[in-house]
Formats: structure tokens, C-alpha cells, sequence
């Protein structure tokens, strides 16, 4: 059955796109609109990908690897990643580590190419995303950790594919904690509200677009691809931990982590449309409340 | 201090230019400054050539409480003592007068130019700069703070947003802002001199297009002001026709500020249906005079275009149905508490900071000073029918936003009531011809605040003078200090709860 782990890659790099779709569409409706076609990042990324790219005199060679290198990290993320319980490619003792890091090397790399635009606001973003990416870090890891403890494992695949329903009636108050962490890292990795605002033009408010405000064409397009599966990245663990099916129906499994993913961009869509972004002197409260949620996660998992 | 120093006179009210005392340079600044410290505003200091050499500089203080205006002037050559820093008021206008004749301020604690152009006395320059020398905006010596912590963020001219032309300096230490410095200009257009060099007949166009958004704003005031020139006696109709427009452009900017805001906290809803409600009002402007923003409304003598029965009932209809939706929109923001807690406490000015720049309109009332040019100075159909000031006291941007939902009840409820009692059929009387050697100050509630106009003719009756100063001119200053210590990722609200007009102050 190994051609059916090729699903694990296949689903991101198709439907990653469509998850920006459903949370516009789904802002649009709050605000009574009609709202941009469910495909439009499809179009976006088909566009940018036919342009050429325009380049500052003051950038040098980080700039221009930074989207390839940022997309390549993602793509590694990628193969280690299960798909709800559906096992990764690659997967070892310790990959929950590797992913992590992996994703941060993606950061690294965004980071460093904004730093070297030498624009006052790209550092001010950049600032800003390391800033709370340390924050959000240490939440990450402990919803990991926790996670580890409930199913004893230390690889990604394992993990998923061990949990299930029945761990929600053992252990429900360990999974929502990690489930609402989860959460809130998902939105603040994913610059979303209320954290970041992903439709802002201003440019002194911005975290992460600010960031890529310098790139045009095919790396403007890597990285907003990269963006979109990074998104699913975050969403599918969020999916695994709040939506475990594992009947062993393999059809009924994928069209319920589907069908998950697609909640999920509901519920980001609702959030952005309820709520307005926090002031950045409440962020990093936010961010530690995440992180205070895993460690009682973990807490609870390892006494009881 | 003995009376004679100035004139009292009201509002719109004209008055012979020989009336104004000249008093000696030391006399006028210490009037000037004595007057401002017992709590008046200094709404219109402006410098106008005498003769080759002199310039005779004119203040206009507002009494905001006994409903005057103080006028004194002095005549100076190239220099004098500056006002400023006894009267920080006098800032902006010291500059501009430097700027436009070449005098000095000597002791002026900011002493840079204000639109960057050359001065209008062609051997006279303040800043000693030659006359085919080229001049830019913004270019100038910006404060700088040093320090290894503290950067320097610039924004603009151009900016993301489709938005005017204007150049922010922000010294910074982290997120924290220590000093921002506002350089404008760019949209410098000399209407001013346009008024008194050109073709009469373009004036109104000039003043329709001042501040775009402030059309009927500065429309009526020049209107009231030519009125008051030639003596013409506008009817009743035509007042409160103009009250209703100007309440209309009031309500459609302050619910397009309202939705600006929403949106600059992502606060979904409520930013995309100001959005449209916005369009609703400005098409009721539409429905009266066939332009959304009210041009081609309002001319000396009275108003251009009449409502009928079929009309009124037409607008007092809409009116309902859009101020429904209007109080759901900002009702939706007003309950919810991360919009607000993203106002609140945010942008404060003391109130003493605001008293001292001497802000006008929606950022003074939210500073919780009732001043208000339709109370204090009413004009037209404001003299009949008062219409209450909306005022608040927390001084940050919730207070600017909570004003402005205020303001809109209040104008709605004024609209309502004037639609059903309008009476009378004439709009608009052929104004004669303005008298010799008189003076008016025009003074009017723009929806951002108190518009200033003086005009003044010569012998012959055509305008020999005209000043024009936009509620913006005063509140720039005040934007800058709302961002003291503020974070600088809350400058784009407050920026917005402000939301001034760059072309009205560049002229």
C-alpha cells in the first residue's frame, strides 16, 4: 500500500491554495460580499509564476536564494508530515524535532532576505517575526511534547496514527489544551488575525507581509505557495489532534481529514471576521497563554 | 491690557478694513499672547503686502465662549519677535508667513518651511535661498534623536493605500515612537493667490475643490463671506438647504472614517459596510444637486439646486433606511471588545496639549472641549436650530471614533427635522457687488472642524486678500503629538482618527 503515502504529498501541494480560497470566502460572507473566486490563489500563483522578477540594487544572494531556500524547507516539512493518521513518507523517532526546525530554518531565511532589502519597515517586520516567533516556539514544542507523552512516541507518524476517538474520552482535557495551543500557534505562524492582519497595505503594522514586500514574479509566488502550505502544515496537526478518525476505511479517513481542513478554514474565517487583530503589546500574552495551555497539557498528561 | 487694542466683531459679519487697529509689533504680540492664555483661539494669522517694503500681519483670535472674533494687526518689514514660543498656536502660521513673505520669526523654535515654495516678495526669502534656486518638499533638516537603539522609520510621500501625498518621520526606539515629524507640501497649489489674481468666475470652482471631501464645507464659507461682502441677504430656504448638505457630507465622512478604522484593526464587518453606507450618503448629496460631492451646490447668494415635494419624501426615506444600517455597523463595533480595546487608550493627547495647539473639531470635542463653530459662532440655519456638541473625554482614538458616531445621530436628527419643516420657494438672490475696503471673516463646522476664511477688498471692491485656513491646518501638529510615546504600529489609527486633509493644509 506505499503508492497510498504518495496521497500525503499530493494533497498539500493540490489543495493548499484552496484553503485561502474558503477563509476569504468565508470573510466575504461576513461582510456581505460576494468575495474573490474559491480559486483565486490558483490564478495568483499561475500569474506570478509567468512573470519576471524585479530586484533591489541593495539586495545581494541571500535575498534571492531566501524564497527557494523558504520553499525547500517546506516541501522537507512536507515529507515528514502525516496526513491525519495516514503515515508520512519519511518518518523517524525524533522527526517532531526536524519539523519543527525546518520550519524555522523557513523563517530564518525570510528573516535574513528582509533584513538584507535594508528597508526600515522590512526590519521592523523582521524584528517583529522573531520577536514572537520565540514566543510561539516554545508553545509549538510543548503541544509536541504532550502529544509524545499521550501516545509514547517521538516520530510525527506514530503520533497521529495512534491517536483516535478513544483518546478523546481518555484523555480529552489533554487534547483540547494541545487542540486550542495548537490553535493559536496556527494563526500566529500563519500570520493571521488576530496576531497579523494578511490584507493590510500598512505598511508600519505589518509582521510577515511586510516582510516579502520587496519580491515580485516566481518568488513572490514561492513564497506565497510556501505560505499556503504552511498553512496546511500547522492545519493538518490541528485537524490530527481535534478530528482523529482512524476507522481503517481508508476513502471515508481522507474525506473526513478533508473535510476537517475545510472547517478549519471556516473557523479562521470566522475568527478574522469577529474579531479585530490585537494591539502588538498584547501578542506576546497571547502567544504565552499558548504556551501556558501546553504545559498544562503536559502536566496533566504526565501525572495522570 | 486696554480694548483698543483689536476689534471685536461676529462672525461673518463685514466690517470696514480701516476698523482693524495697527498697533506696534510689541503691543500685538503681547495681546495676541495674553489672549491666547486666557483660553482663545488663535483661528487665522496671516501676512498681506502693504506697500513695496511692509507687510501688516493680521491675527484672528476666536472667543470661544462669548461668540467673537478679535482682530488686530501690526506692520512689520523682515523680521520680528516670534510668537511661538509663548503661543505655540502661532506655529504653523509664523511659518507661513515667513514662508509666503520672507519674514522672520526671530526666536522661533521650528523654523523650517511649511509648503516649500518660494516666497512671494521675490527679494525677501527667509531662508536666504536664491530665486532660481529649486525647491522641494520635504527637503529640509528632519529632528533627529540619536542612540544605538533608535532608528529612523520614513514614510511616504508615496504611500500603500490610495491615499494623498505627505512625508512621516518616525525616531524610534523598538516599537516605541519618541518624535514624529510631518512634512507636507506636496500639494501645494496656490489658491490663495488664485482667488485674488484670477478669473472671478473660477473662485467657487477653487473652493469646491480645496479639500475634495470638504466641498460644501468651504463652498459655504466662501459663500458666506462674499454674502457678507456685498450684503446680500440669503433666504431662508437656501440656509437650510446648505445646512442639510453640509450635515450630509458630515455624515458620509465621518461614517467613511468610522469604517477606515474598523478596517485598520481588521475589524471586518463594520469596515466594509461604512464602506458602502458611505457611498448611500454621498449619493443622497446626488439626489439634491446631481454630484456626490455636493460641487456645484452652493455659490454666493444661495444654493443652486431646490427639493421638491417628491424629493423630500424621496430623502427622508433613504435618510431612515441608510441611518438604520449606519447605527448597526458602528453598533456592531461599539460591542465588540477587541475593536475597542484596540481604541481605547490609544493616541492620547492631554488635554492640555490640546488646548495649547489649539485643536479644532472632532479631535478637540473628543478632548472634551465643547467647541463647535455651529454653537459657539452659528451662522445660516445653525442660528435657528441648534444642534447639540458632541463631545467625550478620554482624549485617545475611541474617543475620535465615539464622536463621530455621536455627531452622526446628532446630524441625522437635524436633517430629519429640517426636511420636514422646510419652507419657503426662493434659493438663491444675484448678490451685488462687494462694498469698498471691507472685511469678513467667514468661520464655519466643517465636518473635521472649524474653516476659517477672511477675505478683504480693495478700493475698487474686488477681493484684495483672501486667507483660507482648514480645520487640518491646526490638527496636524496634533496628530504628531498623539503618537509621543505611542507604539509606531498604532500610527495608521490614529492617522485615520484624525484623518486630516493634506491639500487643505498645502492650499
Amino acid at each position: 500500500m506505499n503508492w497510498y503515502i504518495l496521497i500525503n504529498i499530493i494533497l498539500p501541494f493540490v489543495l493548499a491554495p484552496f484553503l485561502f480560497g474558503v477563509i476569504n470566502r468565508t470573510k466575504a460572507f461576513f461582510a456581505g460580499r460576494r468575495g474573490q473566486p474559491l480559486l483565486q490563489l490558483y490564478y495568483d500563483l499561475f500569474k506570478l509564476f509567468r512573470k519576471g522578477s524585479v530586484y533591489s540594487v541593495t539586495t545581494t544572494w541571500i535575498f534571492r536564494i531566501a524564497p527557494f531556500a523558504v520553499f525547500s524547507s517546506i516541501v522537507c516539512v512536507i515529507l515528514i508530515m502525516p496526513c491525519g493518521a495516514l503515515v508520512s513518507p519519511i518518518g523517524f523517532r525524533g522527526d517532531i524535532l526536524l519539523f519543527i526546525y525546518f520550519l524555522a530554518m523557513a523563517r530564518f531565511f525570510t528573516v535574513a532576505a528582509a533584513l538584507d532589502t535594508g528597508s526600515s519597515f522590512e526590519g521592523m517586520g523582521a524584528s517583529r517575526e522573531v520577536q514572537f516567533a520565540a514566543l510561539t516556539e516554545p508553545a509549538f514544542i510543548l503541544c509536541m511534547a504532550a502529544l509524545a507523552c499521550e501516545t509514547h512516541s517521538f516520530s510525527l507518524s506514530t503520533i497521529f496514527s495512534r491517536l483516535s476517538f478513544a483518546s478523546w474520552s481518555g484523555e480529552g482535557a489533554v487534547l483540547l489544551l494541545v487542540a486550542v495551543s495548537l490553535m493559536i500557534v496556527l494563526l500566529a505562524e500563519n500570520s493571521r488575525v488576530p496576531v497579523d492582519d494578511p490584507n493590510t497595505h500598512l505598511e508600519l503594522t505589518m509582521i510577515h507581509e511586510v516582510m516579502v514586500l520587496d519580491y515580485s514574479g516566481p518568488d513572490l509566488g514561492f513564497i506565497l505557495y510556501g505560505a499556503a502550505l504552511k498553512l496546511w502544515i500547522i492545519g493538518s496537526l490541528v485537524v490530527g489532534v481535534a478530528l482523529p478518525v482512524n476507522t481503517g476505511n481508508f476513502f471515508l479517513d481522507r474525506f473526513i481529514f478533508l473535510g476537517g481542513m475545510v472547517l478549519l478554514a471556516v473557523i479562521i474565517g470566522i475568527i478574522e471576521s469577529v474579531m479585530a487583530r490585537f494591539r502588538f503589546l498584547k501578542i506576546p500574552q497571547v502567544l504565552i497563554l499558548a504556551s501556558a495551555l501546553s504545559i498544562l497539557a503536559l502536566i496533566l498528561q504526565v501525572r495522570f | 491690557m486696554s480694548e483698543k487694542n483689536y476689534i471685536s466683531i461676529h462672525n461673518s459679519e463685514a466690517f470696514p478694513v480701516k476698523s482693524i487697529p495697527i498697533v506696534d509689533i510689541d503691543d500685538f504680540r503681547e495681546t495676541v499672547i495674553t489672549e491666547i492664555e486666557r483660553g482663545k483661539r488663535l483661528a487665522s494669522f496671516f501676512g498681506r503686502p502693504l506697500n513695496e517694503s511692509a507687510v501688516c500681519l493680521t491675527a484672528v483670535i476666536a472667543d470661544d465662549k462669548r461668540g467673537c472674533l478679535q482682530i488686530l494687526s501690526t506692520e512689520v518689514e523682515k523680521s520680528y519677535q516670534s510668537l511661538t514660543p509663548d503661543c505655540s498656536q502661532a506655529n504653523c502660521f509664523e511659518r507661513e508667513i515667513a514662508e509666503q513673505w520672507g519674514i522672520v520669526p526671530l526666536g522661533h523654535p521650528w523654523f523650517k518651511p511649511l509648503r516649500f515654495h518660494h516666497s512671494y516678495r521675490k527679494e525677501y526669502d527667509a531662508w536666504e535661498r536664491g530665486l532660481d534656486e529649486e525647491i522641494l518638499p520635504a527637503h529640509t533638516d528632519f529632528y533627529q534623536v540619536s542612540g544605538d537603539e533608535v532608528h529612523e522609520v520614513a514614510v511616504g510621500p508615496v504611500h500603500a493605500g490610495v491615499i494623498e501625498p505627505g512625508h512621516f518621520r518616525f525616531q524610534c526606539s523598538g516599537e516605541r515612537v519618541f518624535h514624529l515629524e510631518i512634512a507636507l507640501g506636496f500639494q501645494h497649489r496656490g489658491i490663495e493667490r488664485a482667488i485674488i489674481s484670477g478669473d472671478k468666475s473660477k473662485i467657487p470652482h477653487y473652493m469646491e475643490t480645496l479639500a475634495g471631501d470638504t466641498t460644501i464645507g468651504h463652498s459655504v464659507a466662501y459663500a458666506q463671506a462674499m454674502e457678507a461682502l456685498s450684503g446680500c441677504l440669503v433666504s431662508g430656504r437656501a440656509q437650510i438647504l446648505r445646512g442639510i448638505m453640509l450635515e450630509l457630507e458630515r455624515m458620509a465622512n465621518h461614517v467613511g472614517d468610522i469604517g477606515a478604522l474598523a478596517n485598520d484593526v481588521a475589524f471586518l464587518p463594520t469596515a466594509s459596510y461604512c464602506g458602502r453606507l458611505r457611498g448611500d450618503y454621498l449619493n443622497m448629496t446626488a439626489m439634491i444637486c446631481g454630484n456626490r460631492f455636493g460641487r456645484n451646490m452652493v455659490r454666493p447668494g444661495g444654493v443652486m439646486y431646490n427639493l421638491d415635494a417628491s424629493l423630500i419624501s424621496q430623502l427622508s426615506r433613504k435618510l431612515e433606511e441608510v441611518f438604520s444600517d449606519t447605527e448597526n455597523a458602528i453598533g456592531l463595533m461599539w460591542d465588540s471588545p477587541s475593536a475597542i480595546g484596540r481604541f481605547e487608550d490609544t493616541g492620547k493627547i492631554s488635554r492640555e496639549i490640546a488646548e495649547e495647539l489649539g485643536l479644532v473639531g472632532v479631535a478637540a470635542r473628543a478632548c472634551g472641549f465643547e467647541r463647535d463653530v455651529r454653537f459657539d459662532f452659528p451662522t445660516g440655519i445653525y442660528c435657528f436650530s441648534q444642534i447639540p456638541v458632541a463631545t467625550f473625554s478620554t482624549c485617545d482614538v475611541f474617543a475620535r471614533a465615539y464622536v463621530r458616531g455621536l455627531e452622526i445621530q446628532r446630524s441625522k436628527s437635524f436633517i430629519c427635522e429640517q426636511l420636514e419643516t422646510i419652507t419657503g420657494d426662493d434659493i438663491f438672490t444675484v448678490p451685488g457687488d462687494s462694498a469698498p475696503d471691507m472685511a469678513v471673516v467667514s468661520m464655519l463646522e466643517g465636518w473635521r472642524g472649524e474653516i476659517c476664511h477672511f477675505a478683504m477688498t480693495g478700493a475698487d471692491g474686488n477681493l484684495l486678500h483672501y486667507k483660507v485656513v482648514d480645520p487640518s491646518f491646526h490638527n496636524w501638529n496634533g496628530l504628531a503629538a498623539s503618537m509621543r510615546n505611542e507604539e509606531v504600529s498604532n500610527f495608521p489609527i490614529c492617522n485615520k482618527s484624525f484623518n486630516l486633509s493634506y491639500c487643505g493644509h498645502d492650499l
